[in-house]
């Protein structure tokens, strides 16, 4: 027995924005659960009185001063890469009905 | 003859006028082309490096200081953003992505007279060990062509043994600099987490991704590393730098060096570990104090690290939505079927499991359980590092259990994939400075020996590769 159905690799899919063929959905199902098999083996470490660790040399809050920065990158440069421009802003589907 | 001379006597002979930038970007490009086969480069550079280097050569007609790298060409792999051409990261998704500026660290390499030429292969967004996960194709080791250069800098790595130029840079997230080096023979770095900026590198697992340089001798990834480290006002995970990371006198007579025991135990290759028992000796007989070391929890990176990377790459691969750069699936009913259809004609099959496994062990029900125990399983790690490091200098062992294995022998088994990361995820989980130099062959094939230094001590571990370097 797998440990994802089915339905979790759908749910999953549509949580992560791809819409899979069903070949992938059959493919996924088997290689994300033995992955998800192998990094349960951390299920059974011990680990009282520990603190998570999300950012390995202790710096916290970072910050500038709230100004504007003279950046390479224009306006234009990055609008060359929008796949549809329209007015000089990104053309994007309809979002509301 | 291929090889180039020394970085530093490069730069000294294009600011006396002895040699040509020109020159020397049409030579780098000479052997780009003559070894193609290798597949090492995705794209050139050639008309912004060929300006560059006449520029470069007015200065010096007119009598201008150019810096440290005058004339040097460099290849930089496809995960970080340059002018002047395409950054794909390898990935379908940015296929004809122009990047609207450049990384720092790029900066910093041209504000020094370096001239970026092409940009290398990878697995696509860095994902993978081999670089067969490539979207493009896959690169051919130096040494074999029927093996894999290891990855995924492993584009980097060849076109450096392969002489294309005298330097690459890499990135390495869990092991992508490290490995490849020890795969074809180069040096490879990664520094201390957060000492190399990112800005203007194609994230991937934002708390463990470094940049560094990959070579032919320690001394000219010395020299890389002094010009690239230091604070950037763009990446705020960036930490103050040593004063100086080139090398200056003996970095093993009297020194402690600890032989990591978990790096040693069953699944290393027989070959592999007398290339390392013998690099062991010589370190010893360099007047080095030799001791066996136990880190019991080092093991348990790789479960821990393969749920916080694909954690990570699930949040930073939400960038590629398909409607503002990359790729994008223009017939669609609505946005969200845009989004679906884009990311998923986009991306390829490993950046998918990555963004599902991450977008599961993050969502609610399973955080705890996945997300946060890998992160108290990290301090674990990186307490076992720091308590290690209160009686040695410098830590050691293979930088892979194999030498490099065949093309197409991993590639259909995802998670043996992930294994060849086993010895060198460790310091990427715990952000300690570590890198791969060439220790000798087994049959044929390059061994490399990894070293890790103590947070911040990039310098020492450093000193001490190039006095391994220098041994008989």
């Amino acid at each position: 027995m797998s440990r994802l159905s089915r339905d979790d690799v759908l749910k999953l899919a549509r949580l992560s924005r791809l819409k899979l063929s069903d070949d992938e959905v059959e493919r996924f199902q088997s290689e994300l659960s033995n992955i998800l098999d192998y990094v349960e083996t951390l299920q059974s470490v011990e680990t009282d009185n520990l603190e998570p660790t999300s950012q390995v040399t202790g710096l916290t809050n970072v910050m500038r001063k709230d100004e504007l920065i003279d950046y390479q990158a224009s306006t234009d440069a990055l609008l060359e890469n929008a796949p549809e421009i329209q007015d000089h802003q990104i053309k994007v589907k309809r979002i509301l009905g | 003859m291929d090889e180039w001379p020394k970085i530093s006597d490069i730069a000294n002979r294009v600011q006396s006028g002895e040699l040509k930038p020109i020159d020397l970007v049409k030579k780098s490009i000479g052997i780009i082309d003559q070894k193609a086969e290798y597949r090492a480069v995705i794209s050139s550079m050639e008309e912004r490096a060929m300006h560059r280097a006449t520029e470069i050569e007015n200065r010096i007609g007119r009598g201008g200081n150019i810096g440290r790298l005058a004339g040097v060409p460099f290849i930089a792999k496809d995960n970080f953003l340059t002018l002047g051409g395409e950054t794909t990261a390898a990935s379908n998704i940015l296929r004809g992505f122009r990047a609207p500026y450049q990384a720092t660290v790029i900066e910093r390499l041209e504000a020094e007279g370096a001239i970026c030429i092409a940009k290398s292969n990878l697995d696509a967004f860095a994902h993978g060990s081999s670089t067969e996960n490539s979207d493009w194709f896959t690169t051919k080791n130096p040494h074999d062509k029927s093996r894999v250069p290891g990855g995924s800098s492993g584009g980097s790595a060849a076109a450096v043994i392969l002489n294309m130029v005298p330097f690459a840079l890499g990135t390495d997230t869990g092991g992508s600099i490290r490995l490849p080096a020890s795969f074809v023979g180069a040096v490879g770095v990664k520094p201390t987490y957060g000492l190399v900026s990112r800005s203007g590198v194609v994230a991937m697992a934002s708390s463990t991704d470094v940049v560094g340089p990959l070579t032919t001798n320690v001394e000219d990834a010395s020299l890389i590393l002094d010009i690239i480290a230091g604070k950037d006002s763009m990446d705020s995970t960036t930490i103050e730098r040593e004063e100086s990371y080139l090398n200056t006198g003996d970095g093993l007579r009297g020194k402690r060096v600890g032989i990591i025991s978990e790096y040693l135990n069953d699944g290393l290759d027989s070959g592999v570990r007398s290339v390392i028992d013998k690099a062991i000796d010589k370190i010893k007989s360099a007047g080095a104090t030799i001791s066996r070391v136990s880190l019991p929890n080092l093991p348990l990176s790789l479960a821990s690290y393969y749920i916080i990377c694909p954690a990570e790459v699930s949040s930073n691969l939400s960038r590629y939505d398909g409607q503002r750069f990359g790729y994008s699936h223009r017939d669609s009913n609505d946005l969200a079927e845009s989004y679906e259809l884009s990311r998923e004609k986009g991306f390829g099959a490993e950046a998918k499991r990555r963004i599902m496994i991450g977008t599961y062990v993050l969502s609610s029900g399973y955080y705890d359980a996945y997300y946060k125990k890998a992160q108290l399983v990290r301090t674990k790690i990186i307490n076992e590092f720091s308590e290690v490091f209160k009686n040695q200098d410098l830590l050691i062992g293979p930088t892979s259990p194999t030498v490099a294995f065949k093309i197409g022998d991993r590639v259909k088994d995802p998670l043996k994939m992930y294994l060849a990361d086993m010895m060198t995820v460790g310091a990427n989980m715990s952000g300690n400075p570590a890198m791969s130099i060439p220790a000798g062959n087994s049959n044929g094939l390059p061994v490399g020996l990894q070293l890790i230094g103590p947070m911040r001590g990039d310098r020492q571990m450093l000193a001490a590769a190039q006095s391994f370097e220098g041994l008989e």
